[in-house]
C-alpha cells in the first residue's frame, strides 16, 4: 500500500534552510494537510515528495519504496497545481486522459477512465472543449480529473483552491473531500488557509520555519495548540494570548484567577474566542474598543489590562465601544504556555502526536 | 482640436515620415520601375530577367540554401535553447556568447568565414597540420560546387542561428514551468515533454522565427558574394550584378520584385501551415 514515510528530510537554499530534518508519517489512505504561512516549507516539502525538488538530505519511502532519487513520473503519484497546470494545448478529454496515454492504455480504457473522473468532476459537458475557454473553477476541475483519472495510490495538492473565489470555495471543498475519500488515495494537501486544512483533513500538520510545528486531528489542533504559533494559526478569530502573573500556583489577573502548573512569574493563558462568558463582575477586566457584528456572533475587540483580545459574544450581546466587561473564561478550555518557549504547558516537547 | 487628441499623431508622425520616406517610396518606384521599359509599361524586364542564363541556377540556389538552411537553424536553434533554459548558474553568460555573431554585418561574417576557408586560410592550415592535405585546397570555386555550398551553409548558420536562437528563448520564458513538471509527475519522459508540451506551446514562437529568418533568407547575399562571388549566384546577387556590373537598374528592380513576392509567399505558407487557434495558447 501505499503509506509515505518522510524520513529526516532536509533542504537547503544556499545558507538558508527550507526544511530542518523534518520527518512525517503518512499512513494509506489518510488525508494530511500541510498548514502554515508562506515561506514556512510546505510547497518545498511537498514538491521534494513528488521529486520536482531534490533534498538536500533524507530519503522519502512511498508505500516503503525508496524513492528519494527517482525522477517524479517513477514514483507512482499525481498532483494538482495551485494555477491548474492543465495544458492549454489539449483538449479536456485529453487532458484528462495525459497520465493514462503516458502509460500507454489502450483508448477503451482511457476512455473509462475519462469518463468515471470527469463524471467525478462534473466536466462531461466540457470535454471536447480547450481549457482556455473554461472558468477558474471548471480548470480546476479538469486538473483534479487528471490526477484522479490515473488511479493514483498518492496525490499530491498544492494550494488547489486558492485561486478560486470564496463561493467557489467553499463549494469545490466539500465535493473536493467526498471525492477524495472515495478514491482512497494517500492525500498530502498543502494549504495556507487554516478552514481548509481543518475542514478537509484527517490529520493538519501546522509548519513554521522549516519544521512541523504540531500535527493532530484538526479539533485536537484547534483545542490544545501545543504552541503559542499553532493557536495563533489555527482558528478565527486567532486565539488570544493574555499574559498573568503566577504566584503560589495561581495565575491571577484583575479579578480572575486559576490554578496553573507553573512556577512563580508569568505564563500566557491561551483562550479562544468563544470560550469567554461575559460576566458583570469577578472576571477579566475587558475595555471593548470595536463591536462587529458577524450575523452568528459579535466580535468584540478590545483590552485586557492592555493586551489585545478578542471576544465571541452572542449576536444579541448589548455592548459598545468604550464599555468595561468582566470576561469569565472556561477554565478547562484555556491553554498555559510558557511565554520563554512558547510551548504550552504539558504538551511534549517536539509536540508531534 | 485639443491636445490630448493631437498627442497620438504627433507621437507616431516620425515614424510614420520615416517609413513612407524610407520603405513606401522606395518600393513604388522599384514596382514602377520594373514594369516600366523605355518609359512605357511593359513586361520587358522580366522577361530579360527569366532569359538570363544565370537565371534558372540562382532560382534554384537560393532556394536550396533556404531549404538546407531553415531546417537545420531551426533544429538547431531548438536544441541550444533547450540546452540554455536548463542552464541554472551562467545562463545570461551563455546566451550573450551565442548572440555575438548577430552583432557582426553580413559581408563581415562572409569575410570571418573566407579566411577560414580559402585555399591559404585556417581551414587548410590545420587540415596541413594534421597531414590530411599536402598543399592549399581550393574549397571555394566554382569546380567544387559541393564544398563551396557547404561553405556558404556553414556560414550562414553561423551568422543566422542566434536570431531565431533569441525568438525561440523568448518564446520559452513566456511557457509557466508548470506543464512541464505537470507532464513529468504524470509520466513524460524528457522527449515526451519536448514534443507534447514544450513543442506545441512554442508553436507561435516557432512561426515568427520562420517567417523572420525565411524572408531574411531569401535574401542572401553579402556572405555568399565574399565566399564564392558570383561562381554561386543567388537571387538578390543577381539583382546586385544588374544594377552594378550590368547598369540595368529595370532588371535589378525584377530581381527585387521577384524576391519580395517569394518572400510574402513563404509569409502565407507559414501562416497557414503554422496558425495556431487562439484558444490553445495559455
Amino acid at each position: 500500500m501505499a503509506g509515505i514515510t518522510i524520513d529526516r528530510i532536509e533542504k537547503r537554499f544556499g545558507a538558508v534552510a527550507a526544511l530542518r530534518e523534518l520527518s512525517l508519517e503518512v499512513a494509506d489512505g489518510e488525508f494530511i494537510a500541510l498548514l502554515g504561512p508562506s515561506g514556512c516549507g510546505k510547497t518545498t516539502l511537498l514538491r521534494i515528495i513528488a521529486g520536482l525538488e531534490q533534498q538536500t538530505a533524507g530519503r522519502i519511502r512511498i508505500g516503503g519504496r525508496d524513492v528519494s532519487a527517482l525522477p517524479p513520473r517513477e514514483r507512482g503519484l499525481a498532483m494538482v497545481f495551485q494555477n491548474y497546470a492543465v495544458f492549454p494545448h489539449m483538449t479536456v478529454y485529453e487532458n484528462v486522459a495525459f497520465g493514462l496515454r503516458m502509460k500507454g492504455a489502450s483508448d477503451a480504457d482511457v476512455k473509462t477512465q475519462v469518463e468515471r473522473a470527469s463524471g467525478l468532476l462534473h466536466i462531461e459537458p466540457y470535454l471536447e472543449r480547450y481549457p482556455a475557454k473554461l472558468s477558474g473553477g471548471q480548470r480546476q476541475r479538469v486538473a483534479v480529473a487528471r490526477a484522479l483519472a490515473v488511479q493514483p495510490a498518492v496525490l499530491l495538492m498544492d494550494e488547489p483552491l486558492s485561486n478560486l473565489d470564496a463561493l467557489l470555495r467553499l463549494e469545490m471543498r466539500s465535493e473536493l473531500k467526498s471525492v477524495l475519500a472515495a478514491s482512497g488515495a494517500t492525500t498530502v494537501y498543502v494549504t495556507h488557509d487554516q478552514t481548509e486544512a481543518m475542514g478537509l483533513a484527517d490529520r493538519v500538520a501546522v509548519m513554521h520555519e522549516g519544521v512541523i510545528e504540531q500535527i493532530d486531528r484538526p479539533q485536537a489542533l484547534y483545542e490544545r495548540p501545543a504552541t503559542r504559533f499553532v493557536g495563533g494559526f489555527v482558528g478565527s478569530p486567532p486565539m488570544n494570548f493574555i499574559d498573568m502573573p503566577v504566584s503560589g500556583g495561581a495565575a491571577r489577573l484583575g479579578a480572575f484567577s486559576s490554578p496553573v502548573a507553573a512556577g512563580d512569574g508569568l505564563v500566557t493563558a491561551g483562550i479562544r474566542a468563544e470560550d469567554i462568558a461575559i460576566s458583570d463582575s469577578g472576571g477579566l477586566p475587558f475595555d471593548v474598543v470595536v463591536c462587529e457584528p458577524l450575523g452568528a456572533t459579535l466580535l468584540l475587540t478590545g483590552r485586557i489590562e492592555g493586551q489585545l483580545a478578542r471576544v465571541a459574544a452572542r449576536p444579541d450581546a448589548r455592548v459598545r465601544p468604550g464599555d468595561r466587561l468582566s470576561l469569565s473564561p472556561a477554565l478547562d478550555r484555556i491553554v498555559w504556555i510558557d511565554p520563554q518557549s512558547g510551548r504550552s504547558l504539558g504538551a511534549s516537547p517536539g509536540a508531534a502526536a | 482640436m485639443s491636445r490630448s487628441r493631437l498627442l497620438p499623431y504627433l507621437l507616431i508622425g516620425p515614424a510614420t515620415v520615416f517609413l513612407l520616406a524610407l520603405f513606401v517610396a522606395p518600393l513604388v518606384q522599384t514596382i514602377a520601375l520594373a514594369f516600366t521599359h523605355d518609359g512605357a509599361a511593359s513586361l520587358a524586364n522580366f522577361a530579360k530577367m527569366v532569359g538570363d542564363l544565370n537565371f534558372g541556377l540562382s532560382i534554384r540556389n537560393t532556394f536550396l540554401l533556404v531549404l538546407t538552411v531553415i531546417p537545420l537553424q531551426l533544429c538547431l536553434a531548438l536544441a541550444m535553447a533547450m540546452m540554455v533554459q536548463k542552464l541554472e548558474k551562467g545562463r545570461d553568460l551563455v546566451l550573450w556568447i551565442l548572440i555575438i555573431p548577430l552583432g557582426a554585418s553580413d559581408l563581415a561574417a562572409g569575410l570571418v568565414w573566407l579566411s577560414i576557408l580559402q585555399d591559404r586560410g585556417y581551414f587548410n592550415t590545420v587540415l596541413n597540420m594534421l597531414g590530411l592535405v599536402d598543399g592549399p585546397v581550393n574549397w571555394l570555386s566554382y569546380e567544387t560546387p559541393v564544398s563551396l555550398f557547404v561553405g556558404v551553409v556553414l556560414a550562414e548558420l553561423w551568422r543566422a542561428t542566434a536570431i531565431v536562437l533569441v525568438i525561440l528563448i523568448a518564446g520559452l520564458q513566456l511557457i509557466p514551468k508548470e506543464y512541464a513538471e505537470a507532464a513529468e509527475i504524470f509520466g513524460a519522459d524528457a522527449w515526451t515533454r519536448f514534443r507534447r508540451i514544450t513543442l506545441p506551446l512554442l508553436k507561435p514562437s516557432i512561426q515568427s522565427a520562420l517567417i523572420l529568418r525565411t524572408v531574411l533568407a531569401f535574401e542572401v547575399f553579402a556572405v555568399v558574394y565574399a565566399l564564392s562571388g558570383r561562381n554561386f549566384p543567388v537571387l538578390v546577387g543577381e539583382a546586385y550584378a544588374w544594377q552594378h556590373g550590368n547598369q540595368n537598374n529595370g532588371v535589378a528592380a525584377a530581381y527585387a520584385i521577384l524576391v519580395m513576392a517569394i518572400s510574402l509567399a513563404a509569409t502565407v505558407v507559414y501562416i497557414k501551415a503554422l496558425a495556431t487557434r487562439p484558444e490553445t495558447q495559455p
